[in-house]
């Protein structure tokens, strides 16, 4: 895997906007963003309302996501491109989403819509229809998608990365601090993680740094390339966000995502917590 | 169903619980309010926390802890940034001017 393959510029994509079989797609939360203005072209994914199954906590299944993609015109063999606000973390969700289920052909945009709106690039708020396809979806490669038994059993044998802030992995904040605190997990940290937050592995403008500061990053943090990996972070995006530094730009073959991340791990009852700054590797 | 970690709308008044430590305020530019800037929330450290999108009247609220935080504000039209001190839970008002 290199960067090229799997990352693309802002001013690439500008120049791509009506290459035939590049499909642009805008990911978030809150779409409110795209609806006040997207990428020209660009299809939109509403991250809860497309991608997760309305009643359990869990992904929609194989034959919600051919019927979502057919729904937004995206044929099995067309480039995606993805993108979104909050620096990419669900565009990067999505990313790791269409892998798990086989779109091999998948970039995100580096940078997302902040790196966009900074270069003054234009957003419209035309419309986007294309014409319906009948997607066909593979199904779940759960190489790169870890749950919880996994998780408790990687404790002290593979490499846990916890993206979450210093603060969260403490557990003096049990969310990101644009968000209330009011939360029912307990916090703290997954015993023997390392935390290396996914704010290192992006510049102020949103882009990645480069292989070279990425790798010097995560080694630093006491990273060990020869063990398996698992990411983790509260819910799930913020770690896709390091999966993808992680497995699609620095090319470690074993890193899954779990997605249950702390929202799940720490409301289980009767596994270790580990509180405070950790071990500093 | 779970929420994810998204930042919320900015502005607006919301009920603040009294364990809560707010900080908020206005991105302007020479007194103007500026919509639309991307809003950093860094530690004492000045590592990353938390980042949102000011509202269309400038502005930005952030869920934190006592201590002392600097907020940085990108948009295309310039940057700045602020230092805020929370000594205890409430509500902390902080400008940013960009220019």
């Amino acid at each position: 895997m290199s960067r090229e393959n799997v990352l693309v510029s802002a001013a690439w994509s500008e120049e791509n906007l009506q290459t035939p079989g590049v499909v642009f797609a805008e990911v978030d939360e809150d779409t409110t963003a795209y609806d006040g203005g997207h990428i020209p072209g660009a299809v939109k994914i509403d991250w809860r309302n497309d991608l997760q199954d309305p009643v359990r906590r869990d992904f929609v299944d194989r034959e919600g996501f051919e019927k979502l993609l057919s729904a937004k015109g995206i044929s099995n063999d067309d480039t995606v491109v993805l993108y979104g606000g909050n620096n990419n973390w669900f565009a990067a969700y999505a990313y790791w989403y269409f892998k798990l289920y086989g779109h091999q052909n998948v970039k995100l945009l580096d940078g997302g819509r902040k790196k966009w709106e900074l270069d003054g690039r234009p957003l419209d708020k035309e419309e986007v229809v294309r014409p319906a396809t009948d997607y066909k979806a593979q199904e779940q490669d759960l190489s790169i998608r870890a749950f919880r038994d996994e998780v408790v059993e990687a404790i002290g044998n593979k490499n846990l990365v916890d993206v979450r802030s210093p603060d969260e992995f403490s557990g003096k904040l049990l969310a990101p601090a644009h968000l209330p605190q009011e939360q029912a997990q307990r916090g703290g940290h997954i015993p023997s993680a390392v935390n290396i937050p996914w704010s290192k592995a992006a510049n102020e403008d949103g882009t990645f740094k480069s292989d070279e500061e990425l790798r010097a990053l995560y080694e630093e943090a006491g990273f060990d390339g020869s063990r398996k990996t698992i990411a983790y972070c509260r819910i799930g995006e913020r770690s896709s966000h390091s999966w993808f530094a992680l497995r699609e730009l620095l090319g470690y073959e074993d890193v899954k995502n779990y997605d249950g991340s702390w929202t799940e791990y720490g409301s289980l009852i009767g596994v270790p917590i580990e509180l405070g700054s950790g071990k500093e590797a | 169903m779970t929420n994810g970690c998204g930042a919320p709308t900015q502005g607006g008044t919301i009920e603040v619980a009294s364990t809560e430590t707010v900080l908020e305020g206005k991105v302007l530019s020479e007194g103007t309010p500026v919509g639309g800037a991307f809003v950093r929330l860094l530690d004492s450290t000045g590592e990353f926390t938390a980042e949102v999108v000011s509202s269309p009247e400038g502005d930005f609220r952030f869920f934190a802890a006592p201590g002392t935080w600097t907020v940085r504000a990108l948009h295309r039209t310039g940057n700045g940034q602020a230092a805020v001190s929370a000594e205890g839970p409430g509500v902390h008002a902080v400008e940013i001017a960009v220019a």
